[in-house]
């Protein structure tokens, strides 16, 4: 059994309203993530990570066609709250977010000490004086020295102003932060600087992290749980330790075979073919058409099982696995 | 010699081992202006680099942003002048070309951009695209163009080729994209093909795939490849040999083997420690990082511009004198005092 005591969601849709028809860029997740618990959410670009991470967080463009399913924190369903009481009750309150490229989205023109500590006074109507020292314990936290709290965005480096942005989602405590690519942009040496501070605040704060990548190898530095998200939906979910050593489903595979790796002499290998596009999918596994182990059953949709307390989407566990969610009709 | 009608295996036995570019103590610094006139200082973005590259080699400058590889990159490109020193291609000196030489230049080297969409003409077919460099180096022939553009494309296996030639760039996906870059790079037939991280925009299942095709070319056609990169883990099934680059300087050159087997200078360790491989045992231990950031080109510390975030530094030597390379082995070498 996967652990979704903090977050279990299940069918959840968002689709987008586009020029060229309808983007099934969420399309029946179902996933789960325990207290104080990393679960790193990996997947191509284009396969909806970042869409998952807006939906959960409800932060949603104009163009939703549709928005649907469960999102349970810590037992209450947030899709039935409504957009006030999800602002009020739910967002930054009990989940914050590090979107992507968030450190070169500080505002440049207020301290970097202001912008942390206000979400504090948004959301629990602090003064600026004790939201202010709230925030220099938070740059404690994440390895900034307190003296940058008077300093502008422009005067941080990358490294630095993407600590600010984690201090940000930090400051009210929430008992989730969803990480969208939060390494991506920047150096080896930082990027590793970063990963060791989110294991120091996992470990002091208590809190639970989503951390969305395509980063395989770095992401490996935080994770306890792996999702992998494939055309829309999560493919597999699995402790991180037997998602390394030797993954479920045919994708996270080749996902895995397509790292290259610096201390094991194994050549990387490519998955050939493309995602497909998540306009009109077509009933059946999304990852049949690239999939080297496809069978006759392929072409319906796959319902999830689960093997050992890991999920997998996937035909080939029919056998061997206990069925946890059935197929969606075509 | 034209290069267009040897076959690559004359041309291996012809050259092989034989330096076809050299970088002499190359030195770009960019003068900073006061009111737009008075001088406040230089950035040293490349301060002080020397190699050679042979024909059909392929080498790898890693460094993080900010170290000089670009710069480095652009100055062989022939964009930058050098401040000093020198950089001879096939016995020419390239700051010495005029612009009709430049040109002769440019078509021996080809140049892959680290963002495809970016690089490529978003109101231009793939055809006019690969095109309009034969145009501009006389190749006046329109069947001779439009089968070297076929033959070109064949070679970065987009198949079916006519599907491909009236398509614009957004109608790619980033893999064909930078395989249409690959192709523009290779379709003079140069003999140096300079890659900028030319997989960090693309998706990891199909980095390999690019990196593996580069190869390939390389081994078809016998290129000299420079790839600039960041990531270590990549470099080793696609190059020969490994310079690290540290704040404007070359700081450890090494065959790939030697350099991930038996790495020596302290930065270039605190970089391989840095890089994860996908592990679960990652996430239980801390990774131990070098303290501080890489220094201001423009005030560069004095000696070692690694000793203020080095653990090894040794006071009085580190951070007084600059070191020189010292040769560890037969082509490593490290520029650190800890092997005087």
């Amino acid at each position: 059994m996967v652990n979704d005591s903090l977050l279990r969601i299940r069918d959840l849709k968002l689709h987008f309203r586009t020029t060229k028809g309808v983007v099934q860029a969420v399309d029946g997740v179902r996933f789960g993530l325990g207290h104080n618990e990393a679960v790193v959410v990996i997947g191509e670009s284009g396969c909806g990570k970042s869409s998952l991470a807006k939906a959960v967080l409800r932060l949603l463009p104009r163009n939703v066609d549709t928005y649907s399913g469960e999102v349970y924190l810590n037992g209450t369903d947030t899709m039935k709250l409504d957009e006030e009481a999800f602002r009020r009750q739910v967002r930054w309150v009990k989940m914050s977010m590090v979107p992507q490229a968030a450190m070169n989205a500080l505002n440049p023109v207020l301290r970097v000490g202001d912008q942390v500590a206000e979400p504090m006074m948004v959301h629990y109507g602090v003064g600026k004086d004790e939201a202010l020292a709230q925030a220099r314990r938070m740059f404690e936290h994440v390895g900034v020295p307190t003296d940058f709290m008077q300093r502008y965005a422009f005067e941080l480096s990358g490294g630095m102003r993407q600590r600010v942005a984690i201090a940000m989602s930090l400051v009210t405590a929430p008992a989730l932060i969803i990480l969208d690519e939060p390494t991506s942009a920047l150096d080896v040496l930082t990027q590793a600087n970063i990963m060791n501070m989110l294991k120091r605040i996992k470990e002091e704060m208590e809190t639970s992290f989503i951390l969305i990548t395509h980063d395989i190898a770095t992401s490996s530095e935080l994770a306890d749980k792996v999702g992998v998200m494939y055309a829309g939906q999560i493919v597999e979910v699995s402790d991180a330790f037997r998602f390394f050593s030797g993954p479920l489903h045919p994708y996270s595979q080749k996902l895995m075979a397509s790292v290259p790796r610096l201390r094991a002499d194994v050549e990387p290998e490519f998955i050939t073919g493309q995602p497909p596009s998540l306009f009109g999918l077509k009933p059946g596994c999304r990852f049949a058409p690239r999939c080297p182990a496809r069978f006759g059953r392929c072409d319906q949709n796959p319902p999830v099982y689960e093997v050992d307390g890991r999920e997998v989407r996937c035909w080939l566990y029919e056998e061997t696995g206990t069925l946890v969610e059935a197929a969606k009709e075509a | 010699m034209d290069v267009a009608t040897s076959t690559p295996a004359e041309s291996k036995v012809s050259r092989a081992g034989q330096t076809m570019l050299s970088v002499q103590d190359l030195r770009v610094w960019f003068e900073l202006r006061r009111w737009g006139f008075g001088h406040a200082g230089s950035v040293r973005a490349v301060d002080g680099v020397s190699f050679d590259l042979g024909y059909g080699e392929a080498i790898a400058v890693v460094g993080e942003s900010g170290c000089g590889k670009s710069t480095l990159m652009k100055s062989i490109l022939g964009l930058h002048l050098p401040t000093e020193g020198e950089i001879v291609f096939e016995g020419t000196r390239i700051s010495d070309l005029g612009s009709r030489r430049m040109q002769w230049y440019r078509s021996h080297v080809g140049y892959v951009q680290q963002d495809p969409f970016g690089a490529l003409p978003p109101f231009m077919t793939v055809s006019s695209i690969l095109e309009e460099p034969l145009i501009i180096n006389g190749v006046n022939d329109p069947h001779e163009r439009s089968e070297r553009v076929v033959r070109a494309l064949e070679e970065v296996k987009l198949s079916p080729v006519e599907d491909v030639l009236p398509k614009f760039p957004h109608m790619l996906s980033g893999g064909q994209q930078q395989r249409v870059v690959i192709a523009r790079a290779m379709i003079l037939q140069p003999r140096l093909i300079v890659a900028d991280e030319p997989v960090s925009m693309l998706d990891a299942s199909i980095r390999v795939e690019i990196l593996k095709l580069m190869r390939t070319l390389q081994e078809a056609h016998e290129l000299a490849v420079i790839y600039i990169t960041h990531d270590l883990s990549t470099v080793r099934y696609f190059s020969e040999r490994i310079f690290v680059m540290y704040a404007g300087q070359v700081v450890e050159k090494a065959k790939v083997d030697d350099l991930l087997a038996d790495a020596s200078h302290p930065y270039t360790l605190a970089l391989l420690a840095a890089t994860s491989d996908p592990d679960p045992e990652n996430a239980l231990t801390f990774k131990d990082v070098p303290p501080g950031e890489p220094p201001s080109l423009v005030h560069p510390p004095a000696g070692c511009r690694f000793h203020p975030r080095c653990s090894h530094a040794i006071a009085g030597l580190c951070d007084a004198k600059e070191p020189p390379e010292f040769t560890l082995a037969p082509s490593h070498t490290a520029a650190c005092w800890l092997f005087r």
